[in-house]
């Protein structure tokens, strides 16, 4: 370890976004390497050294609060778990505010549209029952259960929305991650939103604008697949048009 | 130049369904057309099919073919992802339907020339 | 851009186009030998009603399938929208519809 110490400090170029609404442009920083360094530990090492004026977002810095995503060398990613080492190009990093978002300011960008279609898709449990009714049970091996789970752990970090070309394509479109809570809250035998939710998921900015790209279920950090989601809300929609579910 | 975020084989799918169906759809009006020289000018229909004996429009054939049977195999895909359980194994059937699509039109191609 | 109605109507139109997408190819590999001439094409299909019903129903399927993609792509790739982007639908399914109609009628009547 000593050896590792004495060893002169071996720098990076970092490219960070700068500016706010109405625009702005890549400025230079160098920042020194370090073992196990996360890219939000060079954010926060320039703020702290370079420019304290740099504007950017985090919270928990575990992977837990989903606060901290940013695009990193063109893609999207949670910066407190993205390893420098494994996405530096020669010896450079980009880092870029959320792609689909608009900026507040440097890193920083406003998610108010994304939690909107997250209300919008009705992605949001409706209780059956009250306080005073015996606790749902809940049999964690049924087909619905199993589907919900697969698709839960989303922690909000808006990473599969700026991976979405379709989202880019079209305002109105909710996005995956939004899709892929309803989809969970379909399978949900305690939720009571069903039919609501429906109609807001077939809308015109609904599910049926995915083209499974998969651009989503690329990047997740927590590896959820919303194509597969979406796809689940697309054969229930059509179902449900039919007259083919329950 | 194809962005970082859109460097994965299924994003490829993608654009490759969504290209050759845009090829098709303006190819569509152009084969109409000349069909229905059959009822307007018989002769001139056969002008325009001793055309397809060129090299260089077998070729062009060859690519319409292509992109046909890209569009199918790779739709074939798609329905199957959207109305049939979910197949953890996309990336294989992807390049499973570009397969195909090169086996078929290169069938074709060599019954053409 | 794409409702539960245009979504149902474009897989409908898919699944419908599926198979006559595979006899299209399969009867094209097979036409090509030997080169194509009017009276090779026409000898086949003037006053067949199984390849007019064929090419018919291929021509409607695929005038919905076709204007319901060329609107996504609109709408997504050069930002087309509101009545532009329904009136493209439209114009796309009734060139398509019109000029299919004609050409499957030149082919199969007598």
């Amino acid at each position: 370890m000593a050896a590792e110490t004495d060893k002169p400090e071996k720098m990076m170029d970092v490219s960070v976004w700068r500016g706010g609404p109405d625009g702005g442009a890549f400025e230079s920083f160098k920042a020194p390497q370090q073992e196990s360094q996360t890219i939000l530990d060079v954010v926060t090492y320039i703020q702290q050294n370079e420019d304290p004026s740099l504007a950017y977002r985090f919270a928990c810095r575990v992977g837990m609060c989903g606060s901290c995503a940013m695009m990193v060398n063109g893609q999207p990613r949670w910066t407190c778990r993205t390893h420098v080492q494994k996405v530096l190009k020669d010896n450079k990093l980009v880092i870029a505010p959320l792609r689909n978002l608009p900026v507040i300011r440097d890193l920083a960008t406003d998610m108010t549209v994304f939690f909107d279609k997250w209300t919008a898709a009705e992605a949001s449990f409706t209780p059956t029952k009250t306080r005073h009714d015996p606790m749902a049970p809940i049999n964690p091996e049924t087909p619905e259960r199993l589907a919900a789970s697969e698709a839960i752990e989303c922690i909000n970090c808006a990473v599969c929305y700026a991976a979405c070309d379709a989202v880019a394509g079209n305002e109105d479109y909710l996005g995956p991650a939004a899709l892929n809570r309803a989809w969970t809250l379909v399978n949900d035998v305690r939720d009571g939103g069903h039919e609501s939710r429906m109609d807001a998921v077939s809308a015109a900015g609904g599910c049926h604008n995915c083209h499974s790209m998969g651009n989503c279920a690329q990047f997740c950090p927590n590896e959820l697949n919303p194509t597969a989601s979406i796809a689940g809300l697309k054969r229930a929609t059509v179902k449900a048009a039919l007259g083919l579910r329950k | 130049m194809i962005s970082p975020h859109r460097s994965h084989p299924l994003w490829f799918a993608f654009l490759l369904h969504r290209v050759s169906g845009l090829a098709l759809a303006l190819f569509l009006p152009l084969h109409f057309y000349v069909l229905a020289m059959a009822l307007t000018s018989p002769e001139a229909l056969d002008g325009f099919l001793s055309w397809t004996d060129m090299t260089i429009v077998k070729l062009a054939e060859y690519g319409l073919v292509f992109l046909l049977a890209a569009h199918f195999f790779g739709g074939l895909r798609l329905l199957a992802l959207e109305f049939l359980p979910w197949s953890p194994r996309q990336k294989t059937l992807a390049a499973g339907a570009v397969a195909l699509a090169f086996f078929v039109s290169t069938t074709f191609f060599l019954s053409a020339v | 851009m794409l409702d539960l109605r245009l979504y149902m109507l474009q897989r409908l139109s898919a699944l419908i186009l599926a198979p006559l997408v595979l006899t299209h190819i399969g009867v094209m590999i097979y036409a090509v030998q030997g080169g194509l001439s009017a009276a090779e094409i026409l000898g086949r299909t003037q006053g067949s009603i199984p390849w007019m019903l064929f090419y018919g129903l291929f021509v409607a399927a695929v005038s919905v399938h076709a204007s319901i993609g060329v609107r996504a792509v609109a709408a997504e790739w050069f930002g087309v929208r509101g009545s532009a982007l329904s009136g493209l639908t439209l114009a796309v399914f009734a060139i398509l519809g019109i000029l299919g109609a004609r050409a499957v009628y030149a082919v199969t009547a007598l």
